[in-house]
């Protein structure tokens, strides 16, 4: 971690508040600190704060803020939240059923460890994964902190259309599709909880950066019966206007 | 009240001026690809600048209006026509229930913008009514609009048939050059880039392919040269806007534009300005682009000219029925 932030123009209307030049945790916490205390006040002419792994992005318009002006605000809330010990985030429990037909690269992942379905199942559950940011697709976290002995390069021919929910693993990530699109992961399971939904308008997505994201195993029976519970409280209004 | 949808053009979309409060969620942007014709449309009904209103790219749409509006289209130059009529851009028309609005193909220019007294009444989604059609997500049903739809309308403001007949004058028009350089700040990591390539970006011609979308312009012309190799085009993923220039290991640099992802992992040489973004906009597939270094004050500054422009226009379009004709010579 630098020990003064670099600022980082992105063009006349995005300041790129930068903590370090590689991953790590203690740089995101504070970028995150600094996205708080920036959000939770008026601040004319600020529109947004986006946190990423390493840097925060701040985004603005230049005729109501000067960038000058913009430089100060954030030197004198970088003094105040400096030395804040950051909450440690929520703990967010995705539910997944494993294997058969909702992970169908269950067998690819395990010819690649070396291990069976059972302990790749275990190993995935074992730990919580703190989620650096949100990006790629509404929703989907990019998630830090699993065990090595599962990586497992991408397909070499990735799938035209992955369904939303799917848990799958790419080199020495492993993460979560928030929404239907193509994609190269393995995927190892499926969970039936909704990661993005933009009816909800206060939580658009399950998980947000900052929080700590917890796979626990469930049986296909409950697969089943939780879905059935989301799909009763929202996809009747979100039915594809195309009607497929 | 609404408009019926007879011809839906190539791709026609209902766009405001994007969707802010969910990049931290990894939701796009979106809005309009050329936001200062939609806003000086906006301003010449006496709208609000946010309101909604139909983008259009290469072919317009036919629409029949259920109810009497002022209508105007602005940014490129497409033939249009009300009830077999001419239907110039930059002019405020009126229509009358059950009017028909013809718009053909473009002229000049890629994309423009079909403003409403009263805006485009689509659901909010997350705040916006833009559409993100890869997201499925705000708009007419989070897709481009079809024969057969209704698209509803907002209540007009008041006084807003004062502004029929009003005519953006010439100088105040967005008329984009096909040759008006394209301006650009150092991006976050111009120093990944070798001197060659650096002098490459800003010296030489590039031409839009025609992979290109509303998510980025991509572009073909000389390869820009990483540091390292092309191992050196990649970096830990970081939020990204639209303009900014993304150049893969291929070489070839992306322009990102409207609905392009919240974050990427590409390096960037540059960033090119709002007000150039819309330019790009406007450049077909096949056409030349050649950048232009320029410091954030001189993008700022060109904000502020246009911001001055639009005061203008919002006041001449206030007074413009009590202004004397000009005697004749």
């Amino acid at each position: 971690m630098y020990d003064i932030p670099r600022f980082i123009s992105l063009g006349e209307a995005c300041l790129v508040v930068e903590f370090s030049d590689a991953i790590e945790m203690a740089a995101n916490v504070r970028l995150r600190g600094l996205s708080r205390v920036m959000s939770g006040e008026k601040i004319s002419g600020l529109l947004e704060c986006v946190p990423t792994y390493r840097s925060l992005a701040i985004h603005y318009d230049p005729i109501k803020l000067p960038r000058r002006a913009l430089v100060e605000i954030v030197r004198s809330k970088l003094a105040e939240s400096g030395a804040e010990a950051e909450s440690f985030g929520r703990i967010v429990v995705l539910p997944v059923a494993y294997g058969g037909r909702h992970g169908p690269d269950m067998s690819r992942v395990s010819a690649h460890s070396g291990l069976d379905e059972e302990e790749i199942v275990r190993r995935h559950t074992a730990r919580d994964y703190y989620c650096h940011m949100l990006g790629f697709t509404p929703g989907f976290g990019y998630l830090g902190g699993m065990d090595d002995s599962l990586a497992t390069p991408r397909l070499e021919n990735p799938r035209a259309m992955i369904l939303a929910g799917s848990v799958g693993i790419a080199g020495f990530q492993t993460g979560a599709y928030s929404v239907d699109g193509p994609g190269g992961w393995n995927l190892i399971g499926r969970t039936p909880l909704l990661l993005f939904n933009p009816l909800d308008e206060k939580n658009p997505t399950l998980i947000e950066a900052g929080d700590w994201v917890r796979f626990t195993r469930i049986s296909d029976v409950e697969y089943g019966a939780i879905r059935r519970g989301v799909e009763a409280e929202y996809e009747p209004e979100r039915l594809d206007p195309c009607g497929r | 009240m609404a408009f019926v949808v007879e011809k839906p053009g190539l791709f026609t979309i209902v766009q405001d001026l994007g969707r802010w409060g969910g990049l931290s969620r990894g939701v796009s942007l979106s809005g309009p690809m050329d936001r200062f014709s939609l806003l000086m449309g906006n301003v010449m009904l006496g709208n609000d600048p946010n309101d909604a209103a139909l983008e259009m790219a290469f072919l317009g749409p036919d629409v029949v209006f259920l109810d009497e509006r002022c209508l105007v289209l602005v940014g490129a130059e497409f033939d249009a026509r009300i009830d077999g009529e001419l239907f110039g851009a930059w002019t405020v028309r009126r229509i009358a229930p059950g009017g028909r609005l013809s718009i053909g193909g473009t002229r000049r220019g890629c994309r423009a913008y079909l403003c409403i007294s009263g805006g485009i009444d689509v659901p909010l989604v997350m705040g916006s009514r833009s559409t993100h059609v890869r997201a499925k997500l705000g708009g007419y049903s989070g897709r481009a609009i079809l024969a057969g739809d209704v698209v509803e309308l907002g209540a007009p403001r008041p006084l807003w048939r004062a502004a029929e007949g009003f005519v953006c004058p010439e100088a105040l028009r967005l008329s984009r050059s096909p040759d008006e350089p394209i301006d650009a700040m150092d991006g976050p990591q111009v120093d990944a880039f070798t001197e060659k390539g650096i002098k490459t970006f800003y010296g030489s011609a590039y031409v839009v392919t025609d992979r290109s979308d509303r998510m980025g312009c991509r572009l073909d012309g000389s390869a820009l040269e990483h540091m390292g190799g092309p191992d050196g085009a990649n970096i830990i993923s970081e939020a990204v806007v639209h303009g900014a220039v993304q150049v893969p290991g291929d070489g070839k640099p992306i322009v990102l534009m409207s609905d392009c992802q919240t974050v990427g992992g590409y390096s960037k040489i540059a960033v090119v300005s709002s007000w150039s973004v819309a330019a790009l906009a406007q450049r077909a597939p096949g056409s030349e682009v050649r950048f232009r270094r320029v410091t954030t004050e001189d993008a700022v500054w060109r904000l502020k000219k246009f911001e001055m422009d639009l005061w203008s226009v919002a006041e001449l379009r206030a007074t413009h029925r009590s202004r004397p004709s000009l005697p004749a010579f």
